[in-house]
Formats: C-alpha cells, sequence, structure tokens
C-alpha cells in the first residue's frame, strides 16, 4: 500500500478551478458571508459557492422546515429561503477579501438576475472582477424566484437555459456552470441545453418541490408564514436516491456529460464517493452543514482518504465514473441469475422481521416452522402469520419465580443463541431472490443472499425478444 | 361503594422514592423507536397476560399514546402496577432480542407505564358505552389483582360482577404489599377505581368464612370466583416469637403503606430469602433502622429473590447473614431484643447445626419473611373444591375447579407468583364462566 495520504486535490474542474480537496459547499445560508466562507475553509472545506448573488431580496420567517424518521431528526429539509438579501456590493466585497485571504481555494460566485442580456454581462464582469474563480449560473431555485421569472422558470425550459448561457459566455473568463433542476421531466434536455450554450461544467441537483408536511394541530403545512405555508425546496439524506439518478443520467448522455459538482444528500465520505463513481468531479453540502455544522469535513476528508488507501486509488481520477459502466438498462439484465436467501443461524436473534416481511411483502417463502426435541407426531408446515400469533397468545405463560424455573428456560434453549424455533427457515426452492430479507434484518450480514448455479446461460430480456422477433418478423421470412 | 383513599404521607414519599422513575415524554419517544417491532414478539409471548409489546410501543412512537395505553388495558387492565411491580427482567425484557443484538433491551416496563399513566391521568373511562347486559352475576371472593382483572373482563362483556374484601381497600398485595418504591398504594387504587367505574361493585369489610356465608352468595350468584390469595405469613415456630417487637415482613409493608408505621429505630434481622424478605429489609433500611440483617439459613445461590432483587438489597445498605438459624427470641434488660442464631450446613437434604456456632444478635425488631401459609381453613369451606398442598386445584386454561360453580386464579391456585401471573388467572376465568354461561343460556 501506498504509504503517501492520496492527493485528493481538484485541478482544472471545469477548465480552470483548482481547490485542496473536492468537498466545496454548495450555495446556501452556510456560504451567506465572507466571514462564514473563510471559517468554512479554515475548518477545511475545499471550496464554497456563494449564496446566490443578485438584486437583494426580502424574506419570510419561517423559512425551513424538515421531515423526521423514526426519531431521527432532519432526515429532509425544506426551505423556502430567497437568494441573498445582501446587497451584490456587500458581497462582491467579500468575495474580494476572502480570495486575497485564500487565494488555493475554489470561490464560485452563484449568480441569478433578470433575463436581460446587459445584467447578466453586468453581474458576470463584476463577479470575475471581485476574484470568482468560476461561476455557477442558478437555474434551480424552485420557490419564490421562479415566480419572479427566474432560477427553476429558466432551467425548465432549454431555451431560456442555453440562451443565458450563451450570454454570460459572451463576457465570462472563469469556467461557467450551469446548477440544475431536477423539477423537470427529464434533466437532460436542459443539460444538453447547457451544453449547446457552452457551459464548462453542470452542477446537479438543486432542491425538489416539497410539500414536508402539515401540522395536526393547526392544519397549515410546513413551514408556516402567518398562518400560510408555500412549496419549497427539498433536501438533505432523503434525496441522494434522486440526485444519483439523474447525476446518472447525465453522466451517461454523451450530449450532456460535462464536469460535474454533484449535489444532493452529501453528508458523510460516502455519500462523496459514490457521487464521485458516477463521475463527478467535487460535491456539494448543504444541508448537514446546516445539521452539524462546518466540523463535518475533517471526516469526509479522512474517511475518503481512508478508503481510498483501501482500494489503492492515489487520486480521484483514479475511480471517477467507475461504476457509470455497471448501470445499464433492465432489458440487458441477465434473467437467469439466480440468489437467494441463507440465514446465519449464529448470528439470528429472533425478531423474525424477515418472516413477516416475506408473508406480507414478498412471496412467503420463509417460515417459522423449525423444532426443538423430539417430534411427536404431525408438525404444522406453513402456519400463516396470523395462525403464529394466535398460537402464542393463546399460550399459557408463567412467571419463572423460582431458581429451578429459571434455569429450565435456559436449558431448553436449544443450539444457536436464539431459540430454535424463532430462527426463521428460507424454503429455497420458492425463494426469488427479491433481497427484501435481507434489507429488513437488523444485524448485519446475518442473511447473505447466495448465488445458485441455475446450469442455464445468461440471457437478458433484450436478447430473448430480438431472437423471437427474428422469427416472427415477416421481413426475416 | 366508592374506594377510600390512603393518606399521601410526605415522609414515606421522601424516603420511597421510586426506584424507576418515569421516562419524560420525549425520551419515550426515543426509547419507542428503538424497538425492532419483533413478529409475534418474544416479550409478547414472555408475559403472562400477553400484552402486545411492539403494538403499544409502536403507537407511542406516532404519538398515539391514548391507543398504547388501551392496547395495554385490552391484555391487562391492571397494566399500571404491572409496568412497576413485574420481574421485567425475567418476563418480557428478559426476552427482548436486544439482549443478542449486544444492546440493552428496550425497557418496556418504563414505556407501559408512560402510556398508562397518561391515560389513568386524562380519567377517561374504559367503557366507552354500555356492553350489552347479560343475566349473569358473578361474585369475586378477594379484591386482589386475580379478582380484578377476572371482574374487568366480565364487565367488558355485560356481566354483574360483585367483588367481596374483607379489607378497607381493594387491591390486594398491590395496595398492602408491594414496596411503595415501586408501586404506590394510591397507584393501585388508581386502578381499582377505574374497574369500579366499569360497574364493578365492592363490598369490603365482608368477610366469607363459613358455609352460610357462602351458601348466601350462591343464592346471589350464578358463579363465585375465588381469589382469595395466601393467607399470614408463616410463624418461625421459636420461643419468643409472639413479642410485640416481632413483626412480619408484610404487616411491616402494609403498616408503612397505609401511615402507620412512619419510622424504625435501631438494628432489624430480617428472618428469610425471598422477594419479601428484600422487600422488608429495603423497607426497614428507608424507614430509619441501621444495621438492618437477612438471615437466610442457606446459600447466596440458593435464594429465591431475583438477582436483581438481591442487589438491590446490597445497595440500600442491608448485610446478609448465610446458612444461620434463629433458635429464639429473648427481650433484655435494655428494652432490646437478642435474637440467637446457629451456624447450619446441609447435610443431604437436611440443614444441621454446627456446634459451637451460636451467637445472638443485638435488634430492635425481629422481621420473620418465609412465605405465606395456605388459607388452609377458608380453603376448606369451599364444596367440590379440591385442595392439593395447600393449593386449590384448577385447570390451568380456565381456572375451573371441581366445583362446575367456582372458578379461581391467581395465588391461591399458583402458590403464590407475581401481579401479572394473577391477572392472567383472572382474566381466562372470566372468559371461561362467560362460555359456560353461554353454553348453559344464561347470557
Amino acid at each position: 500500500m501506498n504509504p503517501e495520504a492520496p492527493d485528493l486535490r481538484v485541478r482544472g474542474f471545469a477548465g480552470s478551478i483548482d481547490s485542496p480537496n473536492p468537498f466545496w459547499l454548495a450555495s446556501a445560508p452556510p456560504t451567506n458571508t465572507g466571514e462564514m466562507i473563510m471559517r468554512a475553509f479554515d475548518a477545511g472545506w475545499g471550496g464554497a459557492v456563494w449564496k446566490t448573488i443578485g438584486e437583494p431580496i426580502t424574506n419570510v420567517s419561517s423559512r425551513y422546515s424538515s421531515v423526521d424518521w423514526n426519531g431521527q431528526r432532519v432526515m429532509g429539509l425544506n426551505n423556502i429561503e430567497l437568494i441573498s438579501d445582501r446587497s451584490i456590493e456587500v458581497n462582491l466585497r467579500e468575495m474580494r477579501e476572502v480570495k486575497r485571504r485564500y487565494p488555493q481555494h475554489a470561490v464560485i460566485a452563484s449568480l441569478m438576475v433578470a433575463s436581460r442580456r446587459e445584467t447578466w454581462h453586468d453581474i458576470v464582469m463584476r463577479s470575475e472582477d471581485a476574484g470568482a474563480d468560476g461561476l455557477e449560473l442558478n437555474f434551480g431555485c424552485p420557490h419564490g424566484m421562479s415566480e419572479r421569472g427566474m432560477g427553476s422558470a429558466v432551467g425548465q425550459v432549454p431555451e431560456y437555459a442555453q440562451m443565458i448561457t450563451e450570454w454570460v459566455k459572451e463576457k465570462a473568463r472563469t469556467p461557467v456552470l450551469v446548477k440544475l433542476t431536477p423539477n423537470i421531466t427529464d434533466i437532460r434536455t436542459v443539460a444538453r441545453a447547457a451544453r449547446r450554450g457552452g457551459a464548462d461544467g453542470l452542477s446537479a441537483i438543486n432542491t425538489i418541490n416539497s410539500i414536508t408536511g402539515i401540522d395536526l394541530d393547526t392544519l397549515t403545512p410546513r413551514p408556516r408564514v402567518d398562518g400560510q405555508s408555500s412549496h419549497g425546496g427539498y433536501c438533505g439524506p432523503a434525496v441522494k436516491p434522486i440526485a444519483l439518478n439523474m447525476v446518472q443520467q447525465v453522466m451517461a448522455d454523451p450530449e450532456a456529460a460535462l464536469p460535474l459538482s454533484g449535489i444532493g444528500g452529501v453528508g458523510t465520505w460516502r455519500d462523496a464517493a459514490e457521487f464521485f463513481l458516477l463521475g463527478c468531479g467535487t460535491v456539494q453540502v448543504c444541508t448537514a452543514v446546516m445539521h452539524y455544522g462546518y466540523r463535518i469535513v475533517e471526516d469526509m476528508i479522512e474517511g475518503l482518504e481512508n478508503w481510498m488507501r483501501s482500494k489503492h486509488f492515489e487520486t480521484l481520477d483514479d475511480f471517477r465514473g467507475l461504476s457509470l459502466e455497471r448501470v445499464t438498462d433492465w432489458k440487458h439484465l441477465n434473467l437467469n441469475y439466480k440468489i437467494v436467501a441463507r440465514i446465519d443461524e449464529q448470528k439470528c436473534i429472533g425478531c423474525d422481521l424477515c418472516h413477516i416481511a416475506c408473508w406480507d411483502g414478498a412471496h412467503q417463502c420463509i417460515h417459522l416452522d423449525r423444532v426443538t426435541g423430539p417430534v411427536d407426531g404431525h408438525v404444522e408446515l406453513h402456519a400463516t402469520p396470523g395462525e403464529l400469533e394466535a398460537r402464542s397468545r393463546s399460550a399459557i405463560t408463567n412467571t419463572p419465580v423460582t431458581r429451578r424455573e429459571r434455569a429450565q428456560k435456559i436449558a431448553n434453549h436449544g443450539p444457536y443463541p436464539t431459540p430454535l424455533a424463532r430462527i426463521p427457515r428460507v424454503d429455497e426452492t420458492e425463494c426469488v431472490g427479491c433481497n427484501l430479507c435481507s434489507l429488513v434484518c437488523p444485524v448485519d450480514e446475518c442473511i447473505t443472499m447466495v448465488r445458485v448455479d441455475t446450469g442455464v446461460p445468461s440471457e437478458s430480456w433484450d436478447e430473448r425478444t430480438r431472437g423471437a422477433a427474428c422469427v416472427t418478423d415477416p421481413h426475416q421470412v | 361503594m366508592t374506594i377510600a383513599a390512603v393518606t399521601d404521607d410526605p415522609q414515606i414519599r421522601e424516603r420511597f422514592r421510586e426506584i424507576h422513575p418515569p421516562l419524560a415524554p420525549q425520551a419515550a419517544v426515543v426509547e419507542s423507536h428503538r424497538c425492532l417491532n419483533c413478529f409475534d414478539a418474544p416479550c409478547t409471548a414472555a408475559c403472562p397476560t400477553h400484552i402486545d409489546v411492539p403494538g403499544f410501543i409502536k403507537r407511542i412512537a406516532s404519538g398515539n399514546v391514548r391507543g398504547a395505553a388501551r392496547r395495554i388495558l385490552d391484555a391487562n387492565v391492571l397494566g399500571g402496577s404491572c409496568a412497576r411491580a413485574c420481574p421485567v427482567e425475567v418476563l418480557c425484557e428478559g426476552a427482548c432480542v436486544m439482549h443478542r443484538y449486544n444492546r440493552e433491551p428496550i425497557q418496556i416496563a418504563l414505556l407501559q407505564r408512560h402510556a398508562m399513566d397518561f391515560f389513568h391521568g386524562s380519567g377517561e373511562d374504559l367503557l366507552l358505552a354500555a356492553p350489552r347486559p347479560r343475566r349473569l352475576r358473578v361474585a369475586c371472593i378477594g379484591a386482589g389483582p386475580a379478582s380484578l382483572a377476572c371482574a374487568a373482563e366480565l364487565r367488558r362483556h355485560g356481566a354483574s360482577v360483585t367483588i367481596v374484601d374483607r379489607r378497607a381497600l381493594p387491591g390486594g398485595l398491590n395496595t398492602y404489599g408491594v414496596a411503595e418504591y415501586k408501586l404506590r398504594a394510591a397507584e393501585s387504587l388508581r386502578e381499582a377505581d377505574l374497574i369500579r367505574r366499569m360497574g364493578v361493585e365492592f363490598r369490603f369489610g365482608v368477610t366469607i368464612d363459613n358455609a352460610e356465608a357462602l351458601e348466601k352468595l350462591e343464592s346471589e350468584f350464578n358463579a363465585i370466583f375465588l381469589g382469595v390469595g395466601l393467607g399470614a405469613m408463616q410463624r418461625l415456630g421459636i420461643p419468643g416469637e409472639d413479642h410485640e417487637a416481632v413483626m412480619n415482613a408484610l404487616e411491616l409493608i402494609s403498616s408503612y403503606k397505609t401511615g402507620r408505621l412512619r419510622s424504625i429505630e435501631g438494628a432489624v434481622v430480617v428472618v428469610g430469602g425471598g422477594n419479601t424478605a428484600i422487600d422488608a429489609a429495603n423497607a426497614a433500611r428507608r424507614l430509619g433502622a441501621d444495621p438492618v440483617y437477612i438471615l437466610y439459613r442457606r446459600g447466596e445461590s440458593d435464594m429465591a429473590a431475583f438477582n436483581f432483587e438481591y442487589e438491590h438489597a446490597r445497595q440500600e445498605g442491608v448485610q446478609f447473614l448465610w446458612r444461620r438459624m434463629p433458635l429464639a427470641i429473648r427481650p433484655d434488660a435494655h428494652a432490646r431484643l437478642q435474637l440467637d442464631t446457629v451456624q447450619v450446613q446441609q447435610v443431604g437434604v437436611t440443614l444441621v447445626q454446627v456446634p459451637d456456632s451460636q451467637f445472638a444478635i443485638s435488634c430492635n425488631m425481629v422481621v420473620p419473611a418465609i412465605g405465606q401459609s395456605p388459607l388452609t381453613s377458608l380453603l376448606k369451606q369451599f364444596r367440590h373444591v379440591d385442595v392439593r398442598e395447600g393449593r386449590l386445584v384448577a385447570d390451568p386454561a380456565t381456572g375451573r375447579t371441581g366445583n362446575p360453580r367456582y372458578y379461581a386464579g391467581g395465588d391461591c391456585v399458583n402458590g403464590g407468583r407475581e401481579v401479572v401471573d394473577a391477572v392472567a388467572d383472572g382474566k381466562r376465568a372470566a372468559l371461561a364462566i362467560l362460555a359456560q354461561a353461554e353454553a348453559d343460556h344464561e347470557s
């Protein structure tokens, strides 16, 4: 193994953007001021996309709402905050100061102005004069600004996105990134338009239109502004799968693919590695920082380094995009690949969640019919979950009050940590290999999916139906 | 008849602070989310009343605390006292799969208490609508947990129920016998009052101990449930036992729980090795006694007390004298007692005194705690109800006795188990009484 620390530096992203590492702060509240961004750089962040600069707005309160799940806070975060509420002059003056003091870090100006050529020309030149290393065109903001013809109102119409990108490119000397909205049927249409307009890179995804929930006392959706609410932009851990899907769609499309800064639910180095494996050159983070502060970047850097070491990757380019080729259309998947669930009796804790998941959510092939001790007579196989529960609820149970009673309970336990009667059995002939049981099992590696050799050669649906088409196609006869 | 209140004594309340304080509402939600929601959950199977544990826990998690409470009460009308008094280490929490997940079990007892406190605090009644009335009339003898559970189940199905008890308060050992730091008498009475509000009639201060009284009940009721419990504590059978400073464990516990005993000074010796001996010794400590000894004729590993009870007593500062037996109790010149004791060792199945091992312990009080004796003379009064080794013989699944009109459950049948076992017995007997009434067209 290479004793040197892996090289996390980003070189020439989208043409010419450098940063000490690929972890950038997304354009959002954590990048509201120069003071904040400098503290973030001190904490270890490699770059920052400035809170979107434009004509100052007035915000409402409150601005955020979240979705908690099973006691965990902020599985998803929603906001109705607009772009910067500070003047263009103040933002750019602070940007100049940040670049002067942190010349090695990436400072990207996120921009959103009215859709006029001269207005865009003006803001581009002023931002670059302030020292911005690149420009990010905010075509994604889904709330408020879109009602004024900006943000996602631009990002949802490929022609507008292309036109404004072209205006920007007429003046820009630094790389131009277009930030894409996911609130569109096919994100590739706008990605292609940005590329046609001359964009040097893309950022994806912006927040997703959402109503996070409704207060069941007041009947008002959240966030609440004087008794009313409005749709907002959803982000955080909940949106990562949607973001990864859209990143893959863009990066797998030759007409759309550009250097991409991945956004959407990145909170740990693992999330980041996944975005890099789908082709991203950097990632941008917001919600996790809003939840825990800038210091989370420490583990993101260390964790990514340690994983790269274990995989013998020396630079980010060594693994960027490696998972792209492993995503294909369903029609190319091997129909003859068979796996079945195996339960490790030593690890099973007897929660039997796999049993009820298989019966009520899958294919009724995990049974609770193992028996301990000598069998006297007929053993009931394939009892339904309802029958099993009725059986135990009609049983007579006593508190083991004496030492002997308590000792007997332990003695009748069987060979595994869990009583045998509670360790489920997989009927492998019926198991379809769907994987649900291993997903609901709380114990790591307790249920594994094991390949079964079917003896049948690989065949995809595409191959199978193409063969059929050959026979039935009249032109072939 | 309404239910009297017990006096709330600030000194007792202070000295008998709860050993398991309630969960704060948010802590209950956090804890409820830890529950894996097992299928056919082992905790439910381990509970004699088969409370749907994951069912009520996930209702707490979703914010449906009222639903959680009603789910508990469906299975166990004394869910509040069981949450406090059950030895959950050998029941639901002992069965939790989390033990094998290398983590602490779910705090089922505290979650159950959370839901039950919410319900009792709301003052809501259990029966939201009057059940379809039946002609069936049942008497329950004894107002302890078995009878209360039997009565509640019968009322749910519309039967008329009357509970008679010789004491002034309902609840049996729940009111008079469970350590106050686990279950306060007021909380036991709160549950009994819920059952009273279901329409169960209570007759207090009524002793049923002769054929005439039984015949009167038989003429008034279709069926009789015997939830009479056990009798007085067994005597040590040694000289000097009738001295006024000798007070048995249940008497000591009921005295401080009902405000008749507020403090103890000096040294106390508790004789016995069961959970009641532990409760009495801890109570003596909290009432001010110092030192407090438990004198037990066998060794540490032979104690009938649960391990967690033994550990608790050690934490309370109770000292243990193993393999030692009392011989006599003598008053001395300083108005104290001398308890003569001797070392014993086990030879075969008998305990033999060790020569020259006698010594006397100076103390202010001796507390016998060697178990309750059966109500032998009372049990003989029930015609055609078999008694074996001091216990009523009843079918475990139905509580039926040899007399088709008599059912029985709780300590008088099982010889002395937990509150939750008595509740399960009472509930099963009620369902059997109802089924029999249907069969007899008495419903």
